[in-house]
């Protein structure tokens, strides 16, 4: 369902991103790094109450004609960006914060593996196979 | 081979192989190229990493080789730069070839030139062990008829294997590959021993001690006689070792019943070397081992951090950051396979399942020659064995809480317990008498104090007591501020507030003190009234003249004993209400079981000494605070004269 998935870290560097091997992966990657700009403006704007006010589900960051950019940041102030094909209007906010608590999950399990120093690219296979469940079901 | 040798051959003049220099070669090549993960041929997909395309020889390995020619540095050096190994960066089959030519010809004694190596030369010796190893390399075609028994059933490693099991049959010094305990790649020493052969493991002296308590450790599996009779004489702790090592890979290989996976199969000796472990870490077995320690543990394997990232993740099943025991050896075995060439499995393989290996090995054995050789290479590590020591004391008695927590330093409990608790004495004293003899008893109360069976303690009775009392006073000393603290929660920060070192604050005593009324009613008069008398009376003394909150305390403690004895003015007023309460417990508190009375004896014992050391120190400080009071006094009298003086 998802096209593209990014999940950038507290610096705003990208910590994992993936897109559906297209011609146009730049593309992608200049919508999630825009993006992070939405993003951050909702942090700040919620942010002034309580952090545990704050949602972790952002929502529609902003769409485009042909894509919907949806957002969700942790607690840790970790982004995942998640790119969506317009066209797939069976995807509803549920089936997408689902997709969001799925990623959330499977990096709590990256962050447990006492290998991996936080701040470095995720390569963990589990991780990859989770998100190209995700992305297959685009077809 | 050889057309490739000569097809690669490009940069370099001809290289002219014979036959037995061909074979040789290629072996040595297959091993170091192996052992770095890839493939003489068409490796795994880790092979890749090594260098693309062809097949490459790993560095470490070849450098190993290398340095078993026994030739000096700068002649290696020298191969080195010549073979082109330098130039290109890897050891591809050419750079090799001419490399191992190249040390013949140095052996031989000619000049270290590309030219020398169109002559003829012998085959290069590599000093890998005590034994003859120009025979080993002279008996390929022997070895390859010996070993060809064993059964392989993973078809696209049967080459490999075949290498490996050859390897095994020759004794070389990989046995000396330090085990775990030491920071060399230790765990896949026994499985590395295949594809040690050829390579120099002339590790220092230093390794080869730490691979003696390992080998030693390891537990003596049948021998297989003639496979592992090997060529010379050899140190009989090799030969142990590889004797090992081969019945392990082959009981690794004769295992596989419904599961084609051999390799993932986890054999009774390397289960017990991986529990073991296991325990180096973490005492508990039925606990587990966090992240950060099961991670500096495992970054001793060598293994990049990637792959040890994926092992973890390919084992930590429920993802918690920690390895239970079956989680444990799941990825001790990954990593022993992945040392020796295995590529890492997609997903974890089914007899690595967590569930599998706590069917398949329901409870490890505790066997005295585990024990044995175990201790040999454990670190000296008393605080586990404290804690053993405590968990124990748990186990065995509840009501002994209130005794561990007010000695502290533990010389107290260590008397306390000797006398008092039969079950206890002999394994205290065996536990910090052994520790104290060598190593290798250290690990045995430790080792042992993990389950409870009968057969334990009777092990443990068995040894001799020697003198306790420095040794204990140590442990305990840590023990009690950090193992009390798993143990005993309460107590802690009592404990450490504690005026002397022997008795504890007195905050915690009245809980555990309360709680025992009921019983401490019914034991007190089986006790002798007199010295529970005297150690009340005195401090009851000092209560008096003092304000009655600060003593209430102390009041509460005795409150039970003074209900037993019945004798206390000041006390049983106070204590004459709940005297009637204590009355009614006193027939539940009868069918309590002698054991607890014991402990509770114990307790009371204790309390006592201690109450009576406080009241000592108590009554000290009165008198100080007396003198103090009389010197302020006489101070201000002296002003009271002096300001008339001055005022006026």
């Amino acid at each position: 369902m998802a096209v593209c998935v990014a999940v950038i870290a507290k610096e705003n560097y990208p910590l994992y991103i993936r897109s559906i091997p297209t011609e146009n992966e730049l593309k992608f990657h200049y919508m999630v790094h825009t993006s992070l700009d939405v993003v951050d403006e909702k942090i700040s704007a919620m942010g002034k109450a309580l952090v545990d006010q704050r949602e972790l589900y952002l929502g529609l960051l902003y769409p485009t004609e042909d894509y919907k950019v949806y957002g969700y940041v942790t607690n840790s102030k970790v982004k995942f960006v998640m790119v969506v094909d317009s066209s797939n209007t069976a995807l509803r906010d549920n089936e997408i914060r689902s997709m969001f608590r799925k990623l959330h999950n499977s990096y709590t399990d990256v962050m447990c593996n006492p290998f991996y120093n936080p701040g470095d690219r995720i390569q963990s296979r589990a991780f990859d196979g989770m998100v190209t469940s995700m992305m297959i079901q685009v077809c | 081979m050889e057309a490739a040798a000569g097809g690669l051959c490009g940069s370099g003049p001809p290289l002219l192989l014979s036959e037995g220099e061909q074979q040789c070669y290629s072996e040595l090549f297959a091993r170091c190229a192996g052992a770095s993960g890839g493939g003489p041929g068409p490796g795994p997909p880790e092979a890749a990493r090594a260098a693309p395309g062809a097949a490459t020889a790993a560095a470490g390995p070849v450098a190993d080789l290398f340095r078993a020619s026994q030739l000096p540095a700068e002649t290696l050096h020298q191969i080195t730069e010549l073979c082109g190994a330098k130039r290109v960066g890897y050891f591809g089959p050419t750079q090799f070839y001419v490399a191992l030519k190249l040390i013949a010809a140095a052996q031989s004694g000619l000049p270290v030139r590309i030219e020398s190596i169109k002559c003829e030369l012998p085959l290069p010796r590599f000093m890998m062990s005590k034994t003859d190893a120009e025979i080993r390399f002279g008996n390929t075609a022997e070895l390859h008829g010996t070993k060809v028994q064993i059964p392989y059933l993973i078809t696209e490693k049967n080459t490999f294997k075949r290498i490996d099991d050859e390897d095994k049959q020759q004794e070389t010094q990989s046995p000396s590959m330090s085990p775990l305990a030491s920071p060399p790649s230790s765990p896949p020493h026994y499985q590395r021993v295949p594809l040690s052969h050829g390579y120099s493991k002339l590790r220092s002296s230093t390794e080869q001690m730490h691979s003696a308590p390992y080998e030693a450790r390891q537990p003596l599996v049948q021998p297989e006689g003639p496979s592992t009779g090997g060529p010379g004489a050899k140190p009989p702790r090799h030969q142990a070792s590889l004797i090992r090592s081969f019945s392990v890979e082959r009981e690794l290989q004769d295992n596989s019943t419904s599961y084609p996976d051999e390799p993932w199969r986890i054999t009774e000796e390397q289960r017990e070397y991986y529990v073991n472990q296991f325990r180096s870490l973490q005492p508990d077995p039925s606990s587990f081992i966090s992240g950060s320690v099961a991670k500096n543990f495992f970054t001793k394997s060598k293994l990049s951090i990637p792959e040890l990232s994926y092992i973890w993740e390919l084992s930590d099943a429920d993802c918690d950051g920690a390895l239970t025991l079956p989680e444990f050896c799941a990825a001790f075995h990954l990593i022993v396979a992945r040392k020796n060439g295995y590529p890492l499995p997609e997903g974890l393989p089914p007899t690595l399942q967590p569930e599998y290996l706590q069917a398949a090995f329901p409870k490890p054995k505790w066997e005295c020659a585990l024990f044995d050789s175990y201790s040999e290479s454990i670190p000296a590590n008393q605080q586990p064995r404290d804690l053993n020591r405590m968990e124990k004391l748990s186990i065995k008695d509840m009501a002994d809480f209130p005794v561990p927590t007010q000695d502290v330093t533990g010389d107290d409990k260590q008397a306390l317990k000797s006398a008092t608790d039969e079950a206890l004495p002999k394994d205290m004293s065996e536990d910090s008498a052994t520790p104290k003899d060598s190593n290798s008893l250290k690990a045995r109360p430790r080792s042992r104090s993990y389950s409870s069976t009968s057969i334990e303690e009777a092990m443990k009775r068995g040894e001799d007591p020697p003198t306790p009392p420095p040794r204990p006073q140590k442990t305990h000393s840590r023990a009690s501020s950090l193992d009390l603290n798993k143990v005993f929660q309460p107590s802690v920060p009592a404990s450490k507030s504690g005026l002397l070192p022997p008795p504890p604050a007195l905050p915690p005593r009245p809980c555990p003190s309360q709680s025992e009324q009921a019983s401490e009613a019914e034991v007190h008069p089986q006790l002798n009234r007199a010295p529970s008398q005297a150690a009340e009376s005195s401090p009851t003394k000092k209560e008096i003249p003092y304000s009655q909150p600060p003593s209430k305390p102390i009041r509460r403690k005795f409150r039970p004993e003074n209900q037993a004895t019945e004798n206390q003015e000041p006390s049983t007023t106070v204590g004459g209400p709940a005297s009637v309460a204590t009355v009614k417990p006193h027939p539940a508190v009868q069918k309590q079981s002698s054991k607890q009375k014991k402990a509770i004896q114990t307790a009371i014992r204790k309390n006592k000494e201690a109450n009576a050391v406080l009241a000592r120190l108590n009554s000290e400080l009165q008198q100080q605070l007396k003198e103090v009071h009389q010197e302020r006094i006489a101070l201000e009298n002296q002003l009271e004269q002096l300001r008339p003086v001055t005022v006026l």
